[in-house]
């Protein structure tokens, strides 16, 4: 990839600050399959636990962002390494939210146990594609990251749009079951914050993909056509 | 992040170098050089020691010359004419290029005189005018408050910092278009150098200037164009916003994020 740093403590610190975002990203990854895990079985102490846990993905953004602080004053990175160290930093916050995210899936398990209700909607079938994709694609993210893989990331780019386009299809879903039986009414409520936290998700996945390509290519794209190629022909 | 323009788009040249090869006796310290100092723009140049930075902006104003078997080749283009052909009038040269070096030179004589002596070789002014110079030249310097209970003091007494912009009022009392700076501020401390940092912003509305500094986050501050050198060739010249974000060269890459050597 690229060569050493004639300070080897510069490498170091760099080498750091990576490994703790795939830590991190493991933690998170770990969060939201935790919470895919406990919305299908329906156990609330599970839940709970991972509710709690966000705690520990909070922390490790406040130390990361730390890191990154200390970096820039000691170091003044330039070109790459400064692209890296940007990058890094809304990396984390994506991750951040990707462990909010996590917690809201949890939240809604709890509560369709909590609230013991009949319903007609089967609320985990409901959301199993999308979730099964995004899990990829959070993981897939986290590598074309650690690898600086800038294939992938366009890979992961496109594949949000299949999330988009699933989440559409789940709420024209659950609002015809809703239409039928208003009883279904509240859970496929939290069916659909569900959905949404996992296409939010994907989101979070597709901006790190974008930040895998700033750093490899010094290009920003977000909010381009380079990201969205569907947006060109309608 | 930005969509870069053309390095050259709409602007002109003052300095514009093509083909120069330098040489100190055998060794070639300069190879191959092309490269436009734009007008009324900083340009820094940066490259490991060696690089032959120095050597580059020491042409501009054949400062050479000074040396024996020291010469030049190819093009320096000033003022419509090649600088480096015989007929060149090197004083007349040296003033409408003014060059300040890394070490702080004032003349042993007073700071009035310092000033004074670059003007008298070039303009007889009278007294008042004279004073009027000295006055706007140590203003153009920043230099102008901390001085003016002192003018009759020597140069010498100055602390570095002030010599160093002593040293560039001098530069600019006689007018030049371009001011060589080379390395102005290593021999100083940080309240100093940002002095002259400032001062450089400042100059720049009036003057086109070239500046070599060790201080990579220096030429990141205070240019609008970067040049890279190496081993006598220059590697990468364009925007210092492009060249400090994403430059072209994994050379350059690698010598401004310090993966160098």
């Amino acid at each position: 990839m690229v060569g050493e740093h004639s300070s080897k403590q510069y490498d170091q610190d760099l080498e750091d600050i990576r490994s703790k975002v795939l830590l991190m990203g493991g933690l998170v990854e770990s969060q939201f399959s935790d919470a895919m895990g406990a919305f299908r079985a329906g156990n609330a102490e599970q839940a709970e636990h991972i509710i709690k846990a966000d705690d520990n993905v909070n922390r490790m953004e406040v130390q990361l962002d730390d890191a990154c602080s200390h970096l820039i004053v000691r170091r003044q990175p330039t070109a790459n390494d400064l692209r890296t160290v940007m990058a890094t930093l809304k990396v984390i916050t994506d991750l951040e939210r990707v462990g909010d995210e996590a917690s809201k899936i949890a939240r809604a398990a709890r509560n369709i146990k909590e609230r013991n209700v009949v319903s007609t909607i089967n609320p985990y079938e409901t959301v199993r594609v999308i979730a099964t994709s995004t899990t990829d694609m959070l993981h897939d993210a986290l590598d074309a990251f650690a690898r600086l893989d800038q294939e992938q990331a366009m890979k992961i780019i496109s594949q949000d749009d299949f999330i988009d386009h699933e989440f559409r299809s789940i709420m024209r879903n659950a609002i015809t079951f809703m239409m039928e039986d208003p009883r279904t009414i509240s859970v496929a409520l939290e069916t659909l914050w569900v959905a949404k936290a996992i296409e939010r998700i994907g989101d979070h996945c597709k901006n790190i993909a974008e930040y895998v390509i700033y750093i490899v290519e010094g290009k920003d794209i977000r909010h381009t056509a380079y990201s969205n190629p569907k947006t060109d022909n309608p | 992040m930005i969509n870069h323009t053309p390095v050259n788009a709409g602007l002109k040249p003052t300095i514009e170098v093509s083909g120069l090869n330098f040489f100190y006796g055998n060794f070639q310290g300069l190879k191959h050089i092309n490269l436009k100092i734009f007008d009324k723009k900083v340009t820094a140049f940066i490259g490991p020691s060696g690089c032959g930075k120095s050597t580059l902006l020491r042409t501009l104003n054949r400062m050479y010359d000074l040396y024996p078997g020291q010469r030049a080749e190819g093009k320096i283009i000033y003022n419509g004419r090649n600088i480096l052909e015989p007929g060149q009038d090197v004083n007349m040269l040296r003033a409408k290029v003014g060059m300040v070096f890394q070490k702080p030179t004032p003349f042993p004589m007073s700071v009035y005189d310092n000033i004074a002596f670059g003007v008298r070789l070039y303009e007889n002014l009278p007294k008042g005018e004279m004073d009027e110079r000295v006055e706007w030249a140590l203003n153009k310097a920043a230099l102008w408050t901390e001085v003016k209970d002192k003018l009759h003091k020597s140069g010498l007494g100055l602390s570095g910092g002030q010599q160093q912009r002593l040293c560039i009022a001098r530069g600019v009392a006689v007018k030049p278009d371009v001011l060589l700076l080379d390395e102005p501020t290593s021999a100083l401390d940080p309240i100093s150098t940002a002095k002259i940092e400032e001062l450089i912003s400042e100059l720049k509305g009036e003057y086109t200037i070239a500046i070599v500094t060790h201080n990579m986050q220096q030429a990141a501050r205070c240019s609008d164009y970067t040049a890279y050198m190496y081993l006598g060739e220059l590697v990468e010249f364009g925007e210092t916003d492009q060249i400090f974000m994403n430059p072209d060269k994994k050379e350059t890459q690698d010598y401004i994020t310090g993966r160098f050597g």
